[in-house]
C-alpha cells in the first residue's frame, strides 16, 4: 500500500470563536479527482485554503506525501513552520481561485514564468519555454503576450490554471473556478480541467457544477457545517444519496 | 518697445544671478524629492507592514508633518538644529525640512496604493510558493508604483513650489535672487513674472516627464 498523497486528520479551523471546520478527516490517493460539494458556508473554501496554508488552522494535521504542512509538533508543542519552509510547502500544491487573481501588470506568459523563475530558479529562457508549453495546453498559445486586461474571463482563468500547473504541483486545488464566469465561458475552463484529470493530475475541486462533478470525479465529498457528511462514488451518491442532508442538497441544486 | 529693451537689458545684466538662483532651486527640489521619496518609501512600508508600535510611530510622524505648514518646518529645521549646536547651513536645513515634508506625503501615497491592491494578489503569489520578499518585489511594488506615479509627480511639483520658502532663511534660490535683482532695478512686475515663468517651466518639465513614464509603464488593456 503506497503512502497517500494527502491526508487530513481531525482538521479544525476557527475564525475567532466560530468553528468553521470541526474535525475533517480525509485521505486522498495520487491521481484521484475529488469534487467537494456542499451548501454555501459549509467550509469548502476554508478547507482548500488550509491545505495551501493561506489560512492558519488550530487543530489536526494535514500531510502531503506524509509531510506535515504548516506546523511542527515537537514533544506535544505545536509550532508554525518558518515562512521559508511554508513557502516551499505551498509550492507542493497549486491553486486556482474563483477570481483568477492574475497579476495584471504581467503578460500571460510572464504570469506563468514568475514562479518558475523565482521558486524553481529557472532561467528566463527555460521558463519561457515551459510557459509557452502550458499556455499551449490550455489553448492560449496565441495569447502568450497579452495582458490580463486584454483577455476574457475564461481566458484569464485558463492562464491562472496554467500558472499553477506549470509549477508541477503534487496536487491541484480548484475553488469554484467557473463561478465568476459568464455561462458561455464556463465550458472552455471545464474542458481544460477534464483534460488534466484524464492525464492523471490529482485534484481537489470545489464546485457548484453538479453535472461536471458527476462526470469528472472519481470521488465526491459532501460537506455540511464544517464536517464531511458523506463521500463516495459520484454515481452512487448522486443517484442514491445516503443521508437526508445530501438528498436535500441535490434537490436544491440544479442537478437532475 | 523701449520698455521691452530695458527689461531685456536688465535680464542680461542679471543673467548670472538668475541662473545661479535657478540652479539652487533645481538642486533643492531634486535633493528634497530624492531624499524625501526614499524616506517616504520607508515610511509607507512601515505604515503597511510594521508592527503595531512602528505603525503608530509612523502614523504620528505623517500626521504631524502633514498638519504643519511647510514654512514652519523650514524655520524649525533651521533654528532647532542650530540651538542644539548642530550647525546645518540654511541650504541643508531647508532641504532637510522639505525632504521630511515630502516623505510624509510619499509615505501616505504609498500606503494607500499598497493597501488598495486586492488581497487575492498576495494569495496568488503565496500559492505559487513566493516568499513575502519575492511577492513584494515582483507583484506588489510594481503595481503600487504605477498607481502612485501621477500623485508622486504632483508631490514633486509641490516641492518645487515649496522651495521658495527657503528664501526666508536666506537660501539664494530663484525667488530670493529675483527679489535682490528687483531691489536694484525696481522692475518688480516684470521680474516676478519672469520668475513665475521659470517655475512654470520646471514644473511643466516634471509633468511631461511623469506623463512619459506613465505611458512607458502603462499596462495594456
Ligand atoms: N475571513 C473570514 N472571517 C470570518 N469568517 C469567515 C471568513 N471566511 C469564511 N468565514 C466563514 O466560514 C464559514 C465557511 O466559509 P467557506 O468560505 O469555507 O464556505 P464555502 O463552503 O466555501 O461557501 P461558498 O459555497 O459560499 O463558497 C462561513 O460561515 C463563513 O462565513
Ligand atoms: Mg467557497
Amino acid at each position: 500500500m503506497t503512502k497517500p498523497l494527502l491526508e487530513m486528520q481531525g482538521l479544525r479551523k476557527q475564525y475567532g470563536t466560530v468553528e468553521v471546520l470541526k474535525g475533517v478527516d480525509c485521505t486522498m490517493r495520487q491521481g484521484e479527482v475529488i469534487s467537494i460539494i456542499g451548501s454555501s458556508g459549509s467550509g469548502k473554501t476554508t478547507m482548500l485554503r488550509c491545505i495551501n496554508m493561506l489560512e492558519e488552522f488550530q487543530g489536526g494535521r494535514i500531510l502531503i506525501d506524509g509531510e506535515a504542512i504548516g506546523y511542527d509538533e515537537i514533544a506535544g508543542v505545536r509550532r508554525r513552520k518558518s515562512e521559508k519552509e511554508i513557502a516551499r510547502q505551498r509550492a507542493l500544491t497549486g491553486m486556482a481561485f474563483q477570481q483568477f487573481n492574475l497579476f495584471p501588470h504581467l503578460s500571460a506568459a510572464q504570469n506563468v514564468m514568475l514562479g518558475l523563475i523565482k521558486v524553481k530558479k529557472m532561467s528566463r529562457d527555460e521558463a519561457r519555454v515551459v510557459a509557452e508549453q502550458w499556455l499551449g495546453r490550455v489553448g492560449l498559445s496565441a495569447r502568450a503576450d497579452h495582458y490580463p486586461g486584454q483577455l476574457s474571463g475564461g481566458q484569464q482563468q485558463r492562464v491562472a490554471i496554467a500558472r499553477a500547473i506549470a509549477m508541477n504541483p503534487r496536487l491541484m486545488l480548484f475553488d469554484e473556478v467557473t463561478s465568476a464566469l459568464d455561462p458561455e465561458l464556463v465550458g472552455e475552463v471545464l474542458q481544460v480541467i477534464k483534460g488534466l484529470a484524464a492525464e492523471g493530475m490529482s485534484m481537489l475541486l470545489v464546485t457548484h457544477e453538479m453535472r461536471f462533478a458527476y462526470e469528472v470525479s472519481s470521488r465526491v465529498i459532501f460537506m455540511n457545517q464544517g464536517v464531511i457528511v458523506e463521500q463516495g462514488d459520484p454515481k452512487e451518491m448522486f443517484l442514491r444519496p445516503g443521508t437526508e442532508r445530501l438528498a436535500e442538497f441535490l434537490k436544491s441544486s440544479s442537478f437532475q | 518697445m523701449n520698455d521691452l529693451m530695458l527689461f531685456l537689458n536688465e535680464v542680461w545684466i542679471a543673467r548670472l544671478a538668475l541662473l545661479r538662483g535657478l540652479g539652487v532651486t533645481v538642486s533643492i527640489s531634486l535633493l528634497a524629492i530624492l531624499a524625501g521619496s526614499l524616506l517616504g518609501v520607508g515610511v509607507g512600508l512601515g505604515l503597511v507592514y510594521g508592527n503595531r508600535l512602528l505603525r503608530l510611530v509612523f502614523r504620528g510622524y505623517t500626521d504631524i508633518i502633514r498638519g504643519t505648514p511647510v514654512l514652519v518646518l523650514v524655520l524649525a529645521s533651521y533654528y532647532i538644529f542650530s540651538t542644539v549646536g548642530l550647525d546645518l547651513g540654511p541650504f541643508q536645513a531647508g532641504v532637510l525640512a522639505l525632504a521630511v515634508f515630502c516623505s510624509s506625503h510619499v509615505g501616505e501615497i504609498l500606503r494607500g496604493a499598497l493597501q488598495a491592491i486586492p488581497i487575492g494578489q498576495t494569495e496568488a503569489a503565496k500559492a505559487i510558493g513566493l516568499t513575502f520578499g519575492q511577492t513584494f518585489g515582483s507583484v506588489l511594488w510594481p503595481q503600487a508604483l504605477r498607481q502612485i506615479l501621477p500623485t508622486w509627480v504632483n508631490t514633486a511639483a509641490e516641492m518645487v513650489k515649496a522651495s521658495t520658502l527657503l528664501s526666508v532663511i536666506g537660501v539664494a534660490e530663484l525667488l530670493l535672487r529675483t527679489q535682490e535683482i528687483i531691489s536694484r532695478n525696481f522692475l518688480s512686475l516684470q521680474f516676478y513674472f519672469l520668475a513665475g515663468f521659470l517655475y512654470f517651466l520646471i514644473n511643466y518639465g516634471i509633468e511631461r516627464l511623469g506623463k512619459y513614464v506613465e505611458r512607458k509603464t502603462a499596462v495594456p488593456s
